[in-house]
């Protein structure tokens, strides 16, 4: 089973040629000759991506550990072949469906978002992915749904860092339906042109680029078109810390930490900081979905 | 058994502290180089390995009551312990916050987790100060001694920003808080039994 059919590793951009990607886009017309055409997504950014390692080992995953480097080095463990997804809760089309199915008829191309933690770090990943609204679309979304609900899978064998903690598993978390909707949040099903890394999620995850890491939910096993706000998992951990919306934004600040800059992982110790720019510069496409919000209150 | 330890520590000389103190901290700063966020890891390891130090520091005292001396190491691993905390407080204002001064100042005043990081910095200062012979002659046995017990407080508040920094609390930060508050009352303890004995 292929969660990439219309990729295969070959049709890849190494590494290198994205770092020449101005480059690239320069000499376009002489390459469109030399390979197939790919136009990048008009929601990519242009700037230029973390390192494939990077990528892969710097990684929040509790299930698999607390330290960063954790998800790396233990979620090879966890098998994600067979995968199946409940699709439940106000839907037309609810039931058990294996990934392939899920994904089906489903447009998967490339998305260079920057991904923004709460933490304060951030990345660029190419991120292979569909829009979500596509799937939601294909599902039937009833006139009573206005959130959708996700839940990640939890597999204490596979997944050491599930006994032990204190967390009440699984990860839950949940999106508006108009942000579940917009053409921005993607399923992801690879980066890079890979297969979703197991540490990244495999086989698929959710990607909301203006949002804080935390709610790009991991291994989804559960999609559930709800009529209330869903609980989610950091909200209950800590409500004052971490908001159901949770948008990246530089003004409100985590209750222990200034929001107002970031690192950008990749350029070394002495690479310093940036500053965070609101809804992680997606502003344009995202600010009127929160047209009369208080953001300080809706953080 | 505890002969030997006493025997092999005699043999040791105190400035192997050091010299193992400065190479570790080399090693943790050449190690950070290679990991992704190279700022965020060696700010943590340097921090963590600094209140590890600290309470091996406290250890000292409690060891001699069961017979283990290796009273010649506690200045040095004070002040390496003290290096190492010093280095954390560089690594987070040059590195992590990249000298963002008005940044710098908000997280000084607004973040508990921080104030209390710093209070126990301020706190080691006077004790690397004075961890000197000439110091202790001027200050004199008893007030320098009276000073030094700052190192409990100090590594306490230590420990209790250790807890705070974490999103979720862990078993390594409950160890570090519960090793720190057991010495203290360890310490308690036997200094209210000597003056029950004295009295």
């Amino acid at each position: 089973m292929s969660y990439l059919p219309e990729y295969t590793p070959a049709d890849v951009t190494p590494p290198q040629m994205f770092l020449n990607r101005r480059a690239l886009i320069a000499g376009a017309a002489a390459l469109t000759v030399a390979s197939p055409a790919r136009a990048g997504s008009p929601y990519s950014t242009d700037e230029v991506p973390n390192t494939f390692e990077d990528i892969t080992t710097y990684n929040n995953y509790y299930e698999f550990g607390y330290d960063k480097a954790d998800p790396a080095a233990y979620a090879g463990k966890l098998k994600t072949d067979p995968w199946s997804v409940v699709v439940d809760g106000l839907v037309d089309n609810p039931g058990t469906y294996s990934l392939s199915d899920l994904i089906a008829g489903q447009p998967i191309e490339e998305r260079i978002y920057r991904f923004r933690c709460v933490e304060a770090w951030s990345m660029i990943v190419p991120w292979q992915g569909f829009q979500l609204s596509g799937l939601l679309q294909k599902l039937g979304v009833q006139a009573g749904a206005k959130y959708v609900a996700f839940e990640t899978i939890v597999r204490p064998d596979e997944m050491p860092g599930i006994s032990g903690s204190m967390i009440d598993w699984p990860y839950r978390e949940g999106l508006r339906l108009d942000e579940a909707m917009h053409p921005l949040t993607i399923m992801a099903t690879g980066l890079y042109g890979k297969p979703m890394p197991n540490q990244n999620g495999a086989p698929i995850r959710l990607i909301v680029p203006w949002k804080y890491g935390f709610k790009s939910v991991k291994a989804i096993v559960r999609i559930s078109l709800v009529a209330e706000q869903p609980v989610t998992t950091w909200n209950t951990l800590a409500a004052n810390e971490y908001g159901f919306y949770a948008n990246v934004n530089p003004e409100v600040d985590h209750p222990r930490w200034s929001q107002a800059s970031e690192r950008r992982i990749g350029g070394g110790l002495f690479a310093g900081r940036i500053d965070t720019v609101k809804f992680n510069g997606y502003g344009d496409q995202v600010a009127s979905l929160y047209t009369g919000q208080d953001l300080t209150k809706d953080y | 058994m505890l002969n030997a330890i006493n025997q092999t520590a005699r043999r040791i000389p105190a400035y192997t502290i050091y010299i193992a103190g400065i190479a570790l901290a080399a090693w943790v700063i050449f190690s950070s180089l290679s990991t992704p966020d190279p700022a965020k890891v060696l700010e943590r390891t340097l921090g963590t390995r600094g209140l590890q130090i600290l309470i091996a520091t406290l250890c000292i005292t409690p060891l001699r009551w069961y017979g283990v001396n290796l009273l010649k190491f506690r200045r040095a691993l004070g002040l390496m312990g003290f290096m190492f905390i010093a280095l954390h407080l560089t690594t987070w204002v040059v590195l992590d916050l990249a000298l963002r001064w008005s940044e710098i100042l908000t997280e000084l005043t607004k973040r508990p987790f921080i104030i209390v990081g710093m209070l126990a910095f301020v706190a080691l200062i006077p004790l690397a100060v004075t961890s000197n012979n000439a110091m202790i002659e001027r200050l004199g046995a008893l007030r320098w001694k009276r000073l030094h017990w700052l190192a409990y407080p100090a590594t306490l508040a230590g420990a209790v920003h250790f807890v705070m920094i974490g999103k979720v609390y862990t078993l390594e930060s409950a160890l570090y808080f519960a090793a720190v508050a057991g010495l203290l009352i360890a310490r308690r303890l036997k200094a209210r039994k000597k003056a029950l004995q004295t009295a």
